[in-house]
């Protein structure tokens, strides 16, 4: 189906691109800009006055919770979420019940993301089985059945040989690997950032050196083996510092930041929010001073939902035994929106964190609007304010920490492969 | 952000902590407890009709047979009827959430409660949770607060050095795990007490504790050093397991209270501790049973404050 989307305009990071011109899709690509290609009749045509239209977004941490956590949230609902978020293509860590261990969950998984036609999924595959952290998984077998990388997601891996090896393995054959630093020695029980709000509200702490310690030991080992590496979900100042001096020193490793911890902190956290109760923990302002600093001079990649739909029952609890994670997907681009405007940033800058940088992250050929490309397309109202309210978003996991909290920008169609997928 | 445990008329609605409690009630509740304090001594009638009617449910997911007794005679003072409910763990393993439990209790029309939890931040919880004409008094949450022993605590220094503002505290022991050390910190500085010390090695200090406003010593020798009051903290048993504490006997030789460490405080300092005690681990029988304690005080006083809290709260019913 011929698509025509006109009077937009269009903002696409890799070609430069922040212009009033048209964009004409066709066969599930983008035929052309500006000018309609010679003979092509639309369909369909989206006016697209005073809206943007960019590559979808990408994400490159969202949980979809199957198989195994259906109760908490299921494939068709966070799909659903996903487009209404304006995101196109998204990656799902391995943490599932059983993990994405073997190549044929893998494939189920594909397989019916594929049948509900809505954004592209790219399943993480456990790095370890069961992400015990001891045995190497079919890391060849499980790229075949579509695996992008290799993680442990929020398992540990305490044995350094083990990670060691897994390094060299995945390196043999090009396949990345994906990590959260944390030591889970200095990480145990604990809750919240080691700093005054937990020493106020006497919660159990996840210090800092938990992060860069662990940190140390995976750039060490990178450098060791050559594998492609990508750190998740920094949470510190320091860790950004070691991030950056690695790149500095000709290390090829790529990271990234969720999009809670660009704008809050663990003051957030109040009298003991659970919705603030988050993996990794909110670190102190400083922290996030850094990460943002990161963002900017480019030390931090991308910015991830961090999605992690959890059943309400499970938030209404004491903080510490309530389940750590916040629904993320329909709010990545309004607060990526949101960063951009506080930090004066233009708007192909900001949208590159989460749109092109991460496919590079991915390896795919996807986050841009080039003549050629898939046409996968987010059109989005800036100038609407809405607040977040629950019952509202698609999403079944109904807890964020901006719940109530006014943000900017709607969206108002998502296309993948040239098909409207949502209309808003 | 709001205070949670103060209505919109800024009065006491719950008692959750002593951080941002306003001085005013804090000491509108300890001078209410010392006019109990003479219902309970000396007066031959011990109860007065303040809660009369009312359903004080203690409900303790955590056990203490000391704390929830002596809410219960402070209660029973006030002519309330008392609901004791030592929940443990039972209830939740049974798959019942806290907040269900809470529901099934206010279906029984409890006017008060009176909470007791292993989580910090569990009080905050249910008092978010409640009705509004239903009051939650903490009884201990996790590390968080343990408000009415933090109060005892103000009404007993109170009763011996009549004044806040001329006065050097010293706490001693386990304050990283400590509930009892967080709400003495925060009401000793609201209550304008000018020097607030901790003193204990450093793998039992929250990080940043400083922030709190206290003085940091290691050394019981320094940190004792001319104060007027000397605040004990228990130390569990479990803390020798988490690789916190080499030993009972090592700590008591560098932190635990004895004759010779308490000599470095001023001569007519007083030494407080919330019970239970471990002798020989954190204090001295002959300093535990000494001229200065006066620990059996504080358990009298608890009662009077209790009450003080209880009908505080009673009267800013809607």
């Amino acid at each position: 189906m011929n698509i025509h989307i006109k009077n937009g305009r269009l903002i696409d990071p890799r070609n430069n691109i922040d212009a009033k011109l048209d964009i004409f899709i066709s066969n599930k690509l983008i035929a052309a800009i500006g000018q309609a290609p010679d003979g092509f009749v639309a369909a369909q045509v989206i006016d697209a006055t005073g809206l943007i239209v960019s590559p979808g977004l990408i994400d490159l941490a969202a949980r979809l919770r199957e198989p195994g956590y259906e109760y908490m949230a299921t494939l068709e609902s966070e799909m659903d979420a996903a487009v209404a978020g304006g995101i196109t293509s998204l990656a799902c860590p391995p943490d599932t019940d059983p993990p994405l261990d073997e190549p044929g969950l893998v494939e189920m998984l594909k397989h019916r993301a594929r049948n509900l036609h809505q954004a592209h999924l790219y399943p993480v595959a456990a790095l370890t089985t069961a992400l015990k952290g001891q045995e190497l998984t079919e890391m060849s077998e499980l790229v075949e059945a579509g695996c992008v990388a290799f993680s442990q997601a929020d398992a540990p891996l305490t044995d350094t040989r083990v990670l060691f090896r897994a390094m060299q393995y995945a390196a043999t054959f090009g396949f990345s690997v994906w990590l959260r630093p944390q030591d889970s020695f200095l990480a145990r029980d604990g809750v919240a950032h080691d700093g005054e709000v937990a020493t106020r509200c006497g919660l159990p702490a996840i210090p800092v050196c938990a992060e860069t310690i662990a940190l140390a030991t995976m750039l060490t080992l990178a450098r060791e083996t050559g594998v492609k590496l990508h750190i998740c979900r920094l949470s510190s100042a320091a860790g950004v510092e070691m991030v950056r001096t690695a790149r500095q020193q000709g290390l090829a490793v790529t990271c990234d930041v969720t999009i809670n911890h660009v704008h809050l902190s663990e003051m957030d956290i109040g009298f003991f929010d659970p919705n603030c109760r988050l993996t990794p923990p909110l670190r102190s302002l400083r922290d996030r001073a850094a990460l943002r600093a990161g963002l900017l001079d480019g030390t931090i990649d991308a910015i991830c939902s961090n999605h992690a739909p959890v059943d309400e029952d499970a938030k209404q609890l004491p903080f510490a035994e309530a389940e750590s994670g916040a629904t993320g997907l329909e709010l990545l681009l309004p607060l990526v929106l949101k960063w951009a405007e506080q930090e004066k940033l233009s708007l192909a800058d900001a949208l590159a964190k989460a749109t092109l940088r991460p496919a590079q992250i991915l390896g795919l050929d996807a986050g841009h609007l080039s003549i050629g490309a898939a046409a996968d397309v987010c059109v989005f109202d800036p100038e609407i304010y809405w607040k977040v309210e629950p019952a509202a978003l698609k999403s079944q996991g109904k807890n964020t920490p901006f719940t109530g909290m006014e943000v900017q920008g709607k969206v108002r169609y998502t296309l993948v492969d040239g098909k409207v997928v949502y209309q808003g | 952000m709001n205070n949670p445990q103060l209505n919109k008329d800024g009065e006491l609605q719950h008692l959750l902590t002593t951080e941002g409690l306003p001085v005013r009630i804090m000491r509108d509740i300890l001078d209410r407890a010392a006019s109990f304090l003479d219902v309970a001594e000396g007066r031959e009638i011990k109860k007065v009709p303040l809660l009369h009617g009312k359903s004080v449910f203690n409900v303790f997911f955590e056990n203490s047979t000391r704390t929830r007794t002596t809410f219960e005679i402070a209660a029973k003072r006030l002519s309330a009827d008392v609901v004791n409910l030592n929940i443990g763990s039972s209830s939740t393993s049974k798959g019942e959430t806290l907040l269900d439990t809470v529901d099934n209790l206010c279906a029984m029309h409890a006017d008060m409660f009176v909470v007791r939890h292993s989580q910090s931040g569990a009080a905050h919880l249910i008092a978010r949770h409640v009705a509004p004409e239903i009051h939650v008094i903490n009884a201990g949450d996790g590390r968080h607060a343990h408000p009415t022993q933090a109060l005892l605590d103000m009404f007993t220094i109170r009763h011996y050095k009549k004044e806040f503002h001329n006065l050097r505290v010293a706490i001693v022991g386990d304050v990283l795990h400590s509930r009892v050390a967080r709400s003495q910190i925060h009401a000793l500085t609201t209550l304008g007490v000018p020097e607030v010390r901790v003193i204990a090695p450093k793998t039992l200090l929250p990080t940043m504790v400083e922030n709190l406003g206290v003085q940091v010593y290691h050394d019981m020798a320094k940190g004792l050093k001319d104060v007027d009051v000397v605040l004990m903290l228990r130390l569990q048993n479990e803390r020798m397991q988490g690789a916190l504490l080499p030993s009972g006997q090592e700590y008591f030789k560098n932190y635990g209270l004895t004759e010779e460490k308490l000599a470095y405080a001023k001569a007519d300092a007083i030494v407080m501790h919330p019970g239970p005690m471990n002798r020989g681990i954190e204090i001295d029988s002959r300093v535990a049973d000494g001229l200065q304690s006066v620990i059996l005080s504080q358990v009298t006083f608890g009662i009077a404050v209790r009450m003080a809290v209880m009908s505080t709260l009673a009267g800013n019913g809607k």
